[in-house]
């Protein structure tokens, strides 16, 4: 078969050598890709504003974004949901700076991976199913001032009212379905806040979708959940 | 199985040894995975079981690590298997690979029992080195990742050497050239960074590359390693397949990583890009599957011709397995994937139960089939048998376990449905439409069949680990 050149299509070397461009075409797109990608998704060492006109191309706001008020607002333009950044907003009380916000995100991020959050939540849609996703936990009305979360803990602000329920959530059960006791300290919950507000504050393409829904249906008088 | 267990000493190949070594542990994982998945699923139940002594995160890490090393396991094995009849030289290292077997098993058997009695640590660096690195699938600790990648080092130059002294097969060819990129890919989920974005889009490229790219070109390699042997397909045209397949696995699979850049932070570009060369993934998954059985059928018809009368297969579960490989692959990572792989439907699907459907009849399709069917291999070789026929255990194994996981997968797929449109579409995700939709009868019925369906996958798997251990010597026994 392969040694009488019958037809191309029967030649084994025909079909080696095409594989070979292929993948490596592909993989190299993939690089290319990646490389404009990987630009796109850094972290600024601040969060350059869009406030003074300026769109920042950035899709990962800096870690200071804790300090500024972040929304969720449709974008005519795009068809769907955008985080927006507004004005400063104290975060704990205070305002951060480059470095103190740098040093709690990096608390953060590693808390949510050492406590295993991704095993029953999803953080932008990836990991397990058992619980809420975080990617806009940060904004979900349940935690805003009147939600039935900030209001559970006696608290009166998203961060204070999300530290002290990451700290002892078997105490706040708010369904048959608990979060469990993680060993979350003081410092450590702040720094999974902020992670979080962080990561409400990234440009997902309109992921999730109708967010803006669930703050309605809220404010109509909640959803048939208890 | 059983008395390799006990002698450890095969009249044939030292190769082949090892790879029965890598078998055993392959089979005790797979149980070890299927008790944690059903604590996972019986906690959607019972929120209450084992709460706050083994949470859900504790259960389903268990579940899901178990998961990808029992498979990694069983594909060292099957590479192992494979080398000496392919190359037809016996393998360079062997007595190092037993010791990078034990050192890796020991390694693996430390870390399952940190996951179930430290469960997390502090945050600090001091966990992610030590406890759990805490990203899907790759939990594993970071000694334990460095400790991986020396171990699998001496497996990769294990075959490769074996590779260069003796006969170099197109089989051989691919699979040397895909363990390198899959035992390279790993290295992408080794670091840490405080950008989430960044985070997840190296995570795919160990997770995306390797099941759609990387375990898919191994798969192809070991059907058709397999074809020769059980059936006597011709290795020309089987060496062709191969390459039609590498070209079209890799030419889609690659850039079909685009389907997971759709919502994680990175740019709208990949909507196309993951739309278009995922819609071309389940292509090649077809062609697999059409390939199979018309090899099968041809050289049964080619049988028939000359005159003979029964089977052209000398073993009959192992060709029961890959048949259900060639079939579930289409089915669950063909089909299964591409209905949630476009950006428009992806939006309501991504992250709900209806992933975690295509999660399991992919992975259980594509993969754990083709290892069961290399095990089965590896036990009509230990006892040289000439011709395994099905036995009624492994009738029984195979149709629960399958009839388990298609189960368990439509009542995920139907839980999925309903999240999607009461949850995301109806009522916009969040903390109290994810709660509204966990609630709804539909739900929860949802996820009583699939705690049902997945006690019959465990009853299937007793009926299959019960077979492995005495159909060799029941074969065998027959043949005298
Ligand atoms: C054997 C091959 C495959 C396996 C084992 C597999 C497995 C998986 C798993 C386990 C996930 C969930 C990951 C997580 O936990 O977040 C996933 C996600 C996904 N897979 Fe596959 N898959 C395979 C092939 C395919 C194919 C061929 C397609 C498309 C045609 C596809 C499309 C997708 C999509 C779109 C997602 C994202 C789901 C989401 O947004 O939540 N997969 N796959
Ligand atoms: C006794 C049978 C099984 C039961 C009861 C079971 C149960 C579960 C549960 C409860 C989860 C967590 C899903 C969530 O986060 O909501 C899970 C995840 C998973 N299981 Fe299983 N499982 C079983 C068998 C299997 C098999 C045979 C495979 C593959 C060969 C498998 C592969 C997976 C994968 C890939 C995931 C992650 C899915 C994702 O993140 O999308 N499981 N399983
Ligand atoms: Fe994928």
């Amino acid at each position: 078969m392969a040694n009488e050149n019958v037809s191309v299509w029967t030649s084994i070397p025909f079909w080696r050598r095409s594989a070979a461009w292929v993948t490596g075409f592909a993989t190299i797109l993939l690089i290319w890709l990646s490389f404009d990608t990987l630009g796109q998704i850094s972290m600024n060492e601040d969060i350059k504003m869009n406030i003074d006109g300026k769109e920042v191309n950035k899709r990962v706001p800096g870690p200071t974004v804790i300090n500024y008020k972040i929304g969720y607002a449709m974008s005519k333009e795009r068809g769907h949901e955008v985080p927006t950044i507004g004005e400063k907003q104290p975060f704990f009380g205070k305002e951060w700076s480059q470095k103190e916000a740098a040093d709690l995100l990096h608390l953060g991020k590693l808390t949510s991976q050492a406590k295993n959050c991704m095993n029953c939540h999803t953080l932008l849609g990836n990991g397990a199913y058992f619980a809420p996703d975080l990617t806009k936990a940060w904004l979900d009305p349940a935690w805003q001032n009147g939600g039935p979360l900030q209001g559970m803990t006696g608290k009166n602000t998203v961060e204070e009212a999300m530290a002290e329920f990451l700290q002892h959530p078997s105490q706040y059960p708010t369904h048959a379905r608990m979060m469990p006791d993680l060993g979350i300290t003081a410092d450590e919950a702040k720094g999974l806040v902020a992670f979080l507000k962080h990561m409400s504050s990234i440009d997902t393409n309109g992921f999730p979708r109708n967010f803006s829904k669930t703050v309605e249906q809220f404010k109509a008088g909640g959803t048939n959940a208890h | 199985m059983l008395t390799s267990i006990k002698t450890n000493k095969f009249e044939g190949s030292k190769t082949k040894e090892l790879a029965m070594m890598y078998f055993r542990v392959a089979i005790i994982l797979f149980g070890a995975q299927l008790l944690f998945g059903l604590v996972a699923a019986i906690q959607f139940l019972v929120p209450g079981f084992l709460f706050e002594l083994l949470d859900f995160s504790v259960a389903r890490t268990v579940h899901i690590n178990a998961l990808v090393v029992w498979m990694l396991y069983a594909m060292i094995g099957s590479v192992y298997f494979m080398l000496d009849d392919e190359t037809e030289v016996e393998g360079v290292g062997i007595g190092l690979g037993k010791l990078a077997f034990w050192i890796l098993t020991a390694a693996v058997t430390v870390v399952v029992l940190v996951y179930i009695l430290v469960q997390v640590g502090a945050g600090t660096e001091a966990s992610i080195w030590f406890i759990n690195e805490g990203r899907e699938y790759i939990e594993a600790p970071r000694w334990a990742d460095i400790g991986i990648v020396v171990v699998v080092l001496v497996f990769y130059w294990n075959v490769f050497a074996t590779y260069l002294k003796g006969k170099q097969t197109g089989i051989m060819t691919v699979m040397v050239a895909d363990l390198l990129a899959l035992a390279g890919l790993y290295m992408a989920g080794m670091f840490f960074t405080d950008n989430i974005s960044m985070d997840q889009f190296w995570w795919w490229w160990v997770i995306h590359l390797w099941v759609e790219a990387t375990w898919e070109v191994f798969v192809g390699t070991l059907a058709a390693f397999a074809l020769i042997k059980i059936i006597g397909a011709k290795r020309e045209i089987v060496e062709m397949w191969l390459w039609i397949e590498v070209l079209m696995l890799f030419g889609s699979g690659i850039l079909g990583m685009g389907h997971h850049y759709f919502w994680i932070g990175t740019p709208e570009y990949w909507w196309e890009i993951g739309a278009l060369f995922s819609a071309l993934e389940p292509v090649p998954l077809v062609a697999m599957f059409v390939h199979v059985l018309y090899d099968w059928g041809k050289e049964q018809g080619i049988a028939k011709a000359a005159g003979k009368t029964g089977s052209v297969m000398n073993n009959g579960p192992a060709m029961a397995w890959i048949v259900t490989n060639a079939f579930g692959n289409f089915l669950g990572a063909g089909i299964w994937g591409f209905f949630h792989t476009l950006p428009q439907v992806n939006i309501y699907t991504h992250g709900t139960q209806f992933t975690a459907a295509h999660g399991h009849l992919a992975f259980f399709g594509a993969y754990a089939t083709i290892l069961i069917g290399m095990m089965y291999m590896g036990v009509q070789y230990a006892y040289g048998i000439e011709r395994l026929r099905a036995t009624f255990k492994s009738k029984m194994g195979i149709f629960l376990i399958t009839f388990g996981v298609l189960g368990m997968g439509i009542a995920l797929t139907i839980a999925g449905y309903e999240q999607v449109l009461v949850e995301r579409a109806e009522l916009g995700g969040g903390w109290n439409a994810f709660f509204a939709a966990q609630e709804l009868p539909w739900y929860i019925q949802s996820m009583m069949w699939r705690a049902i369906m997945g006690v019959v996958t465990f009853v299937g798997f007793i009926y299959l680990v019960w077979d492995l251990l005495t159909i060799g010597a029941q074969a065998k026994k027959a043949q005298a």
